[in-house]
């Protein structure tokens, strides 16, 4: 569901370093009281963008969102926006709207009403204000709706009224608080495909705040994992993914394993790890940033793992262990395995089920080698 | 081995519940047990309300009489068959004698005037307990609240000493070398009762009111451009109709009615139907009329709450 590149260039600026930002933070920092919710945070935000800013609750993320729509003032720090200084600007003179995590429909007004009301405020002539407001009902698919009141409307339908009324004004920015997360997961995959389709028919940047990874991953064409305050790191979903850069990033997407290791030969092309929790040396194909002898954590994703009941091959004497199965999740599309290994440590491995019913997988309380390519993990130093 | 007590085929048996016997007692009798728990408020509102309503009703169908009760009865027995006798001449009177015309009109005149004010004055402030921080809310609520612990008499009796001739307002003025200010027994000191005692029951229900009102719904409005007197206009203000209506009503109707405030702050030119109600009970000891002109302020404020509380449901419906 992710933007499709039509054209490398055209659509991944964030890769072209002469690009001129759409959105720039500069050292935002907002303090309330003693407490920095969002500490030296700067960001980059391309035209036509789709980013998510991804976090748990505390992250600083909902902070973050509140500063660029002008609800909260930065402490310090400056938000540019289209070239624009927009640090102290009021909420109602930023070419910024926001879609709220509780849609915050005017109760008092119909949809019409809604949508219509920030067209009302720039004094647009009333024949042009109704064919804005039938083109957004027409847009989100609720043409024969503009005469309920929001409390007549599901779920859904709010959604989608708030859309419309975010989309109203044609903001070179829009700001989605948790857009998604008030409906149920079945609204929320179709909601979530729509939402990248007009995102992308409209080409108005997007930043969507969620605390929902799949749906991070789903959407953007960039996330920016928040911790603490902080941005832990910035990139596409696959690098988020497969390249996390930081422990906390590999444990807060998706679900890893993760071990130390001594690092016993520091090539340019490779690195070796001594792993006492693995029972095995781990041998990583790329070089690393690091010392003799330092103490380095290596995570790997559970599909990257493969089990076997013959000892597979170890053209480097390393990426290979031993264990038992303890326990098997049959999930359907896949069967996750917890292996104990012999050092005592648990890995999480899963299989995808290609074999129908398969009589032959392996199951409880089997022996089995664990291997995994040169290429398959990632060292983290931090 | 069967296990008869875990079957479900075989229900324990069933224990008899004392007041289950009660009901069902009553249920013969056709009382169930939620008439029973309207009886109470039922008969209260009949004892205290209704009936004596209907008595006040009555009292001004009759006329005046020397002796006790001091009005005629209604029904006469004469020579065996039982006569009723309806005066409306009260009723007449109210609308022939300009004495009571006027006081009605002044009546509403200074309890309208006097709503406003109140509205004016407890909404900024209804508006800033509400958004006042956490801690701070229910200490303001408590202050407006904490006159209720004085007999109201007593706060009225104050406000005298603030307002006669040589009061605290006219000394300080003094210090400036200010002529003194008249400003009791005058329409002013009414207003300035009215508005300080009735200030409670405007700021209470805008209060819950606005304390309820979403803070997403006015970033909503600053997001799409509206600047915050715009917001106010088209935001605020419509969603705290409710509020406006139930406090401008708790104010306006005991206004209408009062007699303390302009008893002991008005002059004799404040003319108000509360007064001109206990003259005629107690001066002239007119039950009959004193009936029905507290029968005709009945109607004068049971309409408007009538209105408006159709205009509330319609706008709830809506």
């Amino acid at each position: 569901m992710a933007k499709k590149p039509l054209i490398a260039a055209d659509t991944r600026p964030w890769r072209d370093p002469s690009a001129t930002p759409f959105v720039r933070i500069r050292n935002i920092t907002k303090k309330f009281g003693d407490v920095a919710a969002v500490h030296d945070v700067s960001l980059d935000i391309f035209k036509s963008e789709l980013f998510c800013l991804l976090g748990g609750s505390g992250s600083g993320k909902s902070t973050l969102l509140r500063m660029l729509a002008g609800f909260e003032t930065p402490t310090s720090g400056t938000i540019e926006i289209d070239g624009q200084d927009m640090t102290h600007v009021a909420p109602y003179n930023r070419p910024v709207n926001m879609m709220f995590q509780s849609y915050a429909l005017f109760p008092h007004m119909n949809v019409e009403q809604n949508i219509a009301y920030g067209l009302k405020r720039d004094g647009l002539p009333k024949p042009e204000i109704a064919d804005r407001v039938a083109e957004l009902l027409t847009l989100v698919k609720l043409q024969d709706y503009g005469a309920r009141k929001p409390h007549q409307l599901s779920g859904g339908q709010r959604q989608r009224v708030a859309l419309a009324r975010a989309l109203a004004k044609r903001p070179k920015l829009l700001l989605l608080d948790e857009p998604l997360g008030a409906l149920d997961k079945k609204l929320r995959e179709e909601t979530q495909f729509e939402l990248v389709k007009i995102q992308e028919t409209l080409g108005v940047t997007f930043i969507v705040v969620t605390h929902d990874q799949e749906e991070a991953m789903s959407l953007a064409t960039r996330i920016g994992v928040m911790n603490q305050g902080e941005i832990a790191m910035i990139g596409e979903p696959t690098d988020i993914y497969e390249f996390p850069n930081s422990k906390f990033v590999a444990g807060f997407i998706g679900s890893v394993n993760m071990v130390e290791g001594v690092v016993t030969e520091d090539e340019p092309g490779h690195v070796r790890l001594r792993s006492a929790e693995m029972g095995c040396d781990i041998y990583v194909g790329h070089g690393v940033e690091c010392a003799p002898d330092q103490i380095l954590s290596w995570a790997i994703r559970p599909e990257k793992v493969m089990l076997s009941r013959d000892k597979p091959d170890a053209p480097f004497d390393a990426n290979v262990t031993k264990g038992v199965v303890e326990d098997i999740g049959y999930l359907g599309d896949m069967s996750v395995y917890q292996v104990l290994l012999d050092s005592g440590k648990r890995l999480r491995v899963t299989q995808t089920n290609t074999v129908r019913g398969n009589p032959d997988a392996i199951t409880w309380d089997e022996p089995v080698y664990v291997t995994w390519n040169d290429t398959s993990g990632s060292v983290l130093t931090v | 081995m069967a296990n008869f007590s875990s079957d479900p085929s075989f229900p324990p048996p069933r224990r008899l519940k004392p007041w289950k016997a009660v009901e069902r007692g009553l249920a013969k009798v056709g009382i169930s047990g939620k008439a029973l728990v309207l009886i109470a408020p039922v008969l209260w509102l009949l004892v205290f309300f209704l009936i004596p309503l209907a008595l006040v009703f009555g009292i001004s169908l009759a006329t005046k009489q020397f002796g006790r009760p001091p009005y005629s009865p209604l029904l006469t027995t004469e020579d065996g068959t039982v006569q009723l006798t309806l005066h409306l001449s009260n009723y007449i009177k109210l609308f022939s004698d300009n004495l009571y015309v006027a006081a009605y009109l002044s009546s509403i005149r200074i309890a309208f005037i006097s709503t406003v004010i109140t509205l004016i004055v407890g909404y900024p402030m209804a508006y800033a307990i509400a958004r006042a921080p956490d801690p701070w809310r229910n200490v303001l609520l408590m202050l407006v609240v904490l006159p209720f612990f004085t007999s109201f008499l007593l706060r009225i009796y104050a406000l005298t000493g603030f307002m006669r001739g040589n009061g605290l307002i006219n000394q300080f003025l003094g210090l400036f070398g200010i002529e003194p200010l008249v400003m009791m027994q005058t329409d002013f000191a009414v207003y300035v009762g009215l508005i300080y005692s009735y200030l409670p029951f405007m700021i209470l229900p805008l209060y819950t009111t606005l304390v309820k009102l979403d803070v997403a719904l006015i970033e909503a409005s600053a997001d799409l451009g509206s600047r915050p007197w715009q917001t106010f206009m088209s935001i605020t203000l419509p969603l705290s109709l409710p509020g406006i209506i139930a406090g401008s009503l708790l104010v306006f109707i005991p206004a209408v009615g009062e007699y303390v405030i302009p008893a002991l702050l008005g002059g004799p030119e404040t003319l108000m139907i509360g007064r001109v109600l206990w003259d005629e009970f107690f001066g002239a000891t007119n039950w009959p009329r004193a009936s029905a002109v507290a029968v005709a302020m009945l109607a004068v404020v049971v309409v408007p709450i009538m209105l408006l509380q159709k205009a509330q449901n319609a706008m709830v419906e809506k």
